[in-house]
């Protein structure tokens, strides 16, 4: 019943984005004021039902419901609870259905929250979005429907698939054993693009809503960055490219996504070269000024964009030549890296300087401070650490410099006047120099050991010394495993315990290693536990990772930044737009 | 903004756009070819693993007849499958040398008693380092090495029974 | 926590989860002696692929063949072979498909000079959003 209510909502929604797409396109054809004040509510409800849908699909992995054929070949009754949760949407069709929810939830919002924009426009957004919502509830209603019977149900379902668990970089960072957090895997690659367009649509924003320039720009990244999105959808789903992460789909569901991509993202880019001529031309700026600065930084992030979706779908082109190549973090770090690198210099510089028109000579005054910092920093590191490599050097170099930079708009500032968008940035900005550092750091000095161990025969690795006390026999609920006892000390100071898992699953047979990390002040320390060799000896992976935590510390602080600016911007607005009524009273 | 250059970025949709399609059309193909083919085999010295059978090197292969090089293992399920095949070619007078790869002795030994055994020497690969060495990346693989030693041509798979008098030809030709 | 026999059964039976009979090459997860070998060894794996994964470098795969390649890998660099030498000698066998870092070539010619054509071509479409001088 569960499941049939699912479809039911699911089917309702897209019959209500199909009443959507019609009473916006026949109230602005028309005219129509009756027809135009029904899509609102219309858009909210569109919203509710793509929710309960989603809903009940959780559910129903929730309680292993094994007559659903998407529970059955995803889930089993002895995972975890999370694992059933996220697992609900770690398949296709499922994501899919998130997808659409994430879309309708987001088009419930403007119909709910909007009232700034003309009635004509919001009314003509909420159409499109219901036009892009059709065509993906027509593919999951008609080829990926998520709550499809299996008739007999089976007894149990296949378990866990592996490669459906949802791996952002922390997670596959400490569950896999990998050590690594980014390989330039074509399926991390898409979900970084949509993350660069949305960024470069962000600060062209600001050009826009400051000095309204770059008008055409900004609407062209807002095309990009939602076509990187469903090109991402496209690519993690198609089966066209090899990774770890893809979901296992035939071409045939590939052909519908790619049929909706042609639709709306050559829809647009049309509209937009036949259309965009009407807008006015924006200002023009000069090359010195934060608005120059601004461009540059919008190009640099195209270019890196554009690198990264040429490099992920190259092997295509070669195929075509008859020519299988493989192209990774070799590629990637040597062209998309030195760019990024000149982009955080400049990111440094960019804050710093005037709307409209700056002087060279001033703007290298005020960087006088951060470049101090980035100099004392390389000196340090070439006399104290010889031989890490040039990247990594440039990285924290950059990193010290950008993150005095960063700070520097604040500097001899009262605090308590400055607005909440110049924290937004000065935290975002701070965010990318601590990300950068942990970047660095892990890159030049991880240390790793690879050694075959007899119990309590102590090895090193870093500072520490880590000693092999025990391997017992332990059970868990869906898994039997190996658990080592480690006693790790650095010098003279406590030791502590980690204990790193080799585990055995049944259903499917796998064996995973689950890692034991004990994060210091300074670092973390990543114990990963191997097989018995012929000498009766335990493989052992020991990482000491400096800093490493900062990459994903970093991360937090940019989206806090983020989120701060966002925020910032509407708080502002709706100060401005409050005084310009009180001045009117 | 020139005109034209306004419709820049739907062409270049455009051409992702083909490159994507092309990508989907086209049958994927995840077998890894050995570059050797068309080289010489190169040089190697295995010792036999089945008592009574000799081990195997690469200058067991010059001069003399177009042979075959099968690259086999007793855990591998499609050996199975192909071991009539290998029979088959072994009965028109094909000589048959293979590489065990990873293997144990009684394994084999219940390997070649259950299925057959086409084979006039097997060497004992351990690590694989023959197999890397002539570019195989799986097994089961077959290899057609002609008279001068040369390797002509590589078999992926198991050789299934519509296979065998194609490669009945190709070593004939290799004479 | 029981300990029981079941634990100890099923370890009896991960055997069956790996590909043959045999445990993985001396080399395959062990270092080599001298650090300075050992790190241009473990440079060199991260950038050569796993040929029976989906998608790993032979550094990151618990395939047996990967194993077998990072011994093959660190025996050469221990016997003083370059980290080129032995990449050559792998894509003399199976192609460049083995390398992560393909090399420049006709057919890779446009993905290594993407990075300047692309640069060149955005900072020309940008020249429109800077005032042009007045004389």
């Amino acid at each position: 019943m569960i499941a049939e209510s699912g479809l039911a909502a699911l089917w309702l929604a897209g019959a209500l984005a199909a009443l959507q797409l019609i009473l916006a396109a026949l109230g602005i054809a028309r005219n129509h004021d009756d027809a135009m004040a029904a899509v609102r509510p219309v858009a909210v409800v569109q919203g509710l039902l793509a929710v309960v849908a989603m809903a009940l699909l959780i559910t129903v992995f929730m309680r292993s419901d094994m007559s659903v054929l998407l529970v059955a070949a995803n889930s089993h009754s002895d995972k975890p609870w999370l694992y059933k949760f996220a697992g609900a949407w770690g398949n296709h069709e499922g994501s899919m259905l998130l997808w659409v929810t994430i879309l309708g939830v987001a088009g419930a919002a403007v119909a709910l929250l909007e009232h700034r924009v003309d009635k004509r426009t919001l009314i003509a957004t909420l159409g499109a979005q219901a036009a892009i919502a059709l065509g993906f509830y027509a593919f999951l209603l008609f080829s990926s429907n998520p709550f499809a019977r299996l008739n007999p149900a089976p007894a149990d379902g296949n378990g866990l698939n592996t490669l459906g668990i949802t791996a952002g970089s922390y997670w596959a960072y400490y569950e896999l054993g990998w050590g690594g957090w980014w390989f330039w895997d074509p399926v991390e690659n898409a979900s970084l693009m949509p993350w660069l367009a949305a960024t470069a649509l962000l600060h062209s924003v600001t050009v826009l809503a400051t000095r309204d320039g770059l008008r055409a720009w900004t609407v062209m990244l807002a095309v990009v960055a939602f076509s990187m999105s469903m090109i991402g959808t496209f690519l993690v789903r198609s089966g066209i490219l090899t990774s770890v992460h893809a979901f296992a789909v035939d071409p045939e569901r590939g052909a519908f996504i790619l049929a909706l991509l042609a639709i709306y993202i050559g829809g647009a880019l049309i509209l937009f070269a036949a259309r965009v001529g009407t807008v006015r031309a924006g200002n023009t700026f000069e090359a010195v000024s934060r608005e120059g600065a601004l461009v540059v930084n919008n190009l640099l992030l195209s270019v890196v964009l554009g690198l990264v979706l040429w490099g992920t779908l190259y092997p295509i082109v070669a195929a075509a030549f008859g020519v299988q190549l493989s192209i990774g973090p070799p590629f990637f770090d040597k062209t998309a890296g030195p760019i990024a690198l000149i982009l955080v210099a400049i990111m440094g510089a960019g804050p710093l300087m005037r709307w409209r028109r700056d002087g060279g000579r001033e703007v290298l005054r005020r960087m006088a401070v951060p470049g101090a910092a980035a100099l004392v920093t390389l000196v340090m590191f070439l006399i104290f650490a010889r031989g890490i490599g040039i990247l990594p050097l440039l990285g924290l170099t950059l990193a010290a410099g950008l993150a005095a930079a960063s700070v520097a708009p604040l500097w001899k500032r009262n605090l308590r006047r400055t607005p909440l968008f110049t924290f937004g940035m000065v935290i975002a900005h701070l965010g990318i120099a601590v990300s950068l550092a942990g970047m660095a750091s892990d890159s030049a000095f991880t240390q790793q050991v690879l050694i075959a161990t007899k119990l309590g025969e102590p090895q090193h690795v870093g500072p520490f010394t880590v000693t092999l006390d025990s391997i017992v026999p332990v059970v868990g609920p869906n898994y039997s495993a190996l658990e080592a006892t480690l006693t790790a000390r650095r010098g003279d100071s406590a030791a502590f315990t980690l204990k790193p898992q080799s585990r055995f699953f049944a259903t499917p047979a796998t064996v995973t290693s689950e890692s034991a990390i004990a994060t210091k002040l300074d670092g973390q320390l990543y114990t990963v536990l191997g097989q018995q060799d012929e000498q009766g000896r335990w493989q052992l992976r020991l990482w000491w990772k400096p800093f490493v935590t900062f990459i994903w510390l970093g991360g937090a602080l940019i989206a806090l930044g983020g989120v701060l600016s966002l925020f910032g911007r509407l708080w502002r607005e709706r100060r401005w737009k409050r005084d310009d009524e009180e001045a009117l009273a | 903004m020139r005109r034209w250059l306004l419709w820049l970025p739907f062409l270049a949709f455009v051409l992702l756009f083909a490159v994507v399609t092309f990508g989907l059309k086209k049958p994927a193909d995840r077998t890894i070819k050995s570059a050797m083919v068309g080289k010489p085999l190169p040089d190697f010295a295995l010792a036999g693993i089945v008592p009574g059978k000799p081990g195997l090197s690469s200058r067991d292969f010059t001069p003399g007849k177009p042979r075959l090089l099968n690259v086999f293992a007793s855990w591998c399920l499609p050996c199975i499958a192909e071991a009539p095949q290998l029979m088959a070619l072994k009965q028109a007078g094909v000589e048959i040398d293979a590489v065990a790869v990873r293997d144990t002795t009684p394994a084999l030994q219940e390997f070649l008693a259950r299925n057959g055994d086409p084979y006039a020497r097997i060497g004992d690969d351990r690590q694989s380092s023959v197999q890397l060495s002539i570019g195989s990346s799986g097994v089961p693989e077959t290899f057609l090495i002609d008279a001068q030693g040369k390797i002509i041509e590589q078999h992926i798979g198991d050789i299934r029974a519509d296979d065998v008098p194609d490669i009945l030809a190709k070593l004939r030709a290799a004479q | 926590m029981k300990r029981t026999l079941l634990p100890l059964l099923l370890l009896l039976a991960a055997p069956a989860l790996a590909d043959s009979n045999l445990p993985p090459a001396a080399l395959a997860n062990t270092q080599l002696k001298d650090p300075a070998l050992e790190a241009k060894a473990r440079d060199l794996m991260y950038t050569l692929r796993c040929l029976v994964c989906q998608g790993q470098s032979i550094a990151d795969s618990d395939a047996e063949m990967a194993g077998d390649m990072r011994a093959l890998v660190r025996q050469r660099i221990a016997q003083g072979e370059s980290p080129d030498s032995v990449r050559r000698w792998l894509v003399a066998r199976y192609g460049d498909y083995v390398t992560y870092d393909p090399p420049f070539s006709w057919v890779t010619a446009p993905l290594w000079l993407a990075p300047l054509v692309m640069l060149g071509i955005g900072a020309w479409l940008a020249r429109g959003s800077f005032k042009r001088k007045k004389r």
